[in-house]
């Protein structure tokens, strides 16, 4: 039962990682930045939500788990606004990439 | 070689690398962005030193690492007056280096403290 | 070589990369951009090296507060005229060998440790728990070494009138220039609206944890001071003017309450600072949430600046 769980820990956190792994590509191939900031978001969330995923069993106990959850959904929260704030900027400001 | 003695080397070497910046680069921002590298670098040789004396079941010397934390809040107080020191030059001088072009008499007066 | 020892190498790579970025960089935006990537990175580098509180205090502080400081004044000095010289490459080079010989040297002085590694852990685990706290690092700051961090967080009152004082004559106690992004509906508004409740709990659960796992009253001031800066960069609450008696007071309740203990403990215990028997851990609580309180003041109003205009009567 430990090896199943071990083993989905770390399938899960590699996926994770693959993800943000994606996510850097896009950050240093997209040749704008809104397409940059798109790439980043989409990927950065799902990627912590993986890494969060395979976590999870790891934990001993139910709020470490909540915390481990709550801190995926302060991630995109802050995350979401700030890529709002950032795509307002650059519009405003003229493509200057 | 363990991973604690790497991490008191790296610190070492950001020494070296925050005091080439400090001494090479001519605008006060810059400045002050090498001094707290500068500081972070001896922060992570105190971290060395406290990972190195760990002993009675904890993972690390406490005494240290305290300081470092005392030294992070003063090294942050430190670039907040830097800071706002360079910010008042930009509104003195409307220049933001310490350069002078022609000594004696090209600051204007704006009757200002 | 195991999996964690190559992580510590690619991290150690990495910091030495952006700090070299940091330095190396010609535009002033991104080598203060790289320099809050190397404070988070940093944070890791902690807890490798086993130090929790530390890990905590310079992804707060270093990563966050600084880098805000630092990206406000690069905001500012984009529309100064910097007529800079470029060093010579002669100094550069001087400037290269000597900084090399520096590193060297402290390479050196890492790589021979003393023999029997000096250590001061069993002697503050042996007296720990009569204090009645749980973290070492909490004890080292509170009880063993309580004078220092009595003076830091006086330093750090220095360092806020420090900033004040550079304001002109015409607008002391006036406002600080904090530049202000407040348009009602937009997702800076529901940010600010949303964060802050779980920013404070968040603030006083990692100084109320601090006692007995790694947290403390400075970590918990900073997301303190951080939530009440995006409450006022959106413009949901007005900057007060430094001349606000409550402003002052709650700047001074901390050091005030510390001090007063301190005092105390002339009288009721055997020394300055000294904690009666039996009463540390209720004292060190409160002088961890007044603490808490007061740090995050501090920083609030350090990272807003000096005044900037006088207030509207």
């Amino acid at each position: 039962m430990n090896l199943a769980i071990d083993i989905f820990s770390v399938s899960a956190v590699s996926a994770g990682a693959l993800f943000f792994l994606a996510g850097t590509v896009g950050l240093l191939r997209f040749p704008d930045s809104l397409t940059r900031l798109h790439a980043l978001t989409k990927v950065d969330n799902l990627g912590l939500g993986l890494v969060v995923l395979g976590l999870l069993p790891q934990v001993n106990g139910l709020f470490g788990a909540l915390k481990l959850v709550s801190i995926w959904l302060l991630v995109q929260l802050s995350g979401a606004i700030v890529t709002q704030l950032i795509a307002g900027a650059v519009r405003q400001g003229g493509p200057q990439g | 070689m363990n991973a604690a003695t790497l991490f008191g080397l790296c610190g070492a070497a950001l020494v070296g690398f925050g005091l080439y910046g400090l001494v090479t680069n001519p605008e006060p921002l810059r400045k002050i962005l090498a001094f707290n590298l500068l500081g972070s670098g001896v922060f992570l040789v105190f971290g060395l030193v406290s990972r190195r004396a760990a002993a009675s079941g904890l993972g690390g010397d406490p005494v240290p690492q305290a300081m470092v934390i005392t030294a992070i809040v003063v090294a942050f107080a430190a670039t907040a007056m830097a800071i706002a020191l360079v910010l008042r030059l930009l509104q003195e001088t409307g220049r933001s280096t310490l350069h002078v072009d022609n000594p004696g008499g090209t600051d204007t007066d704006r009757g200002n403290s | 070589m195991t999996i964690l020892s190559a992580f510590d190498i690619g991290l150690v790579v990495l910091i030495l990369g952006i700090g070299a970025s940091t330095i190396a960089a010609r535009d002033a935006f991104a080598a203060v951009i790289g320099y809050v990537v190397y404070g988070l990175l940093l944070a890791i580098a902690w807890v490798r090296l086993s130090a929790v509180d530390v890990a905590l205090t310079e992804a707060a502080i270093g990563g966050g507060m600084t880098g805000m400081l630092l990206l406000g004044a690069v905001a500012r000095l984009r529309l100064a005229e910097g007529n800079d010289v470029r060093t010579s490459l002669p100094t550069r080079l001087a400037a290269g060998v000597m900084c090399a010989l520096i590193a060297a040297g402290l390479a050196i002085a890492i790589l021979s440790p003393p023999d029997p590694i000096p250590t001061l852990a069993p002697m503050v685990m042996e007296h720990l728990a009569q204090s009645g706290l749980g973290n070492p690092v909490a004890g080292v700051l509170f009880v063993y070494r309580a004078l220092d961090t009595l003076l830091e967080k006086v330093v750090l009152i220095l360092a806020l009138l420090g900033v004040w004082s550079l304001a002109p004559d015409s607008v002391w106690g006036g406002i600080p220039g904090l530049r202000v992004y407040a348009r009602p509906g937009s997702t800076l508004t529901f940010l600010a609206q949303l964060l802050p409740p779980v920013g404070i709990v968040v603030a006083f659960y990692m100084c109320w944890v601090g006692a007995k796992e790694p947290g403390g009253a400075f970590q918990g001031g900073t997301v303190l001071a951080a939530m009440w800066l995006l409450v006022m960069i959106a413009g949901l609450k007005r900057v007060p003017s430094i001349s606000q008696s409550w402003l002052r007071l709650l700047l001074v309740v901390g050091p005030v309450i510390f001090l007063a203990i301190g005092l105390a403990g002339m009288v009721l215990a055997n020394a300055f600072l000294d904690y009666p028997a039996g009463y540390a851990k209720p004292l060190i609580v409160a002088v961890e949430v007044a603490l808490t309180l007061s740090i995050g003041v501090a920083l609030g109003m350090l990272a807003s600046g000096p005044p900037e205009r006088v207030r509207q009567p």
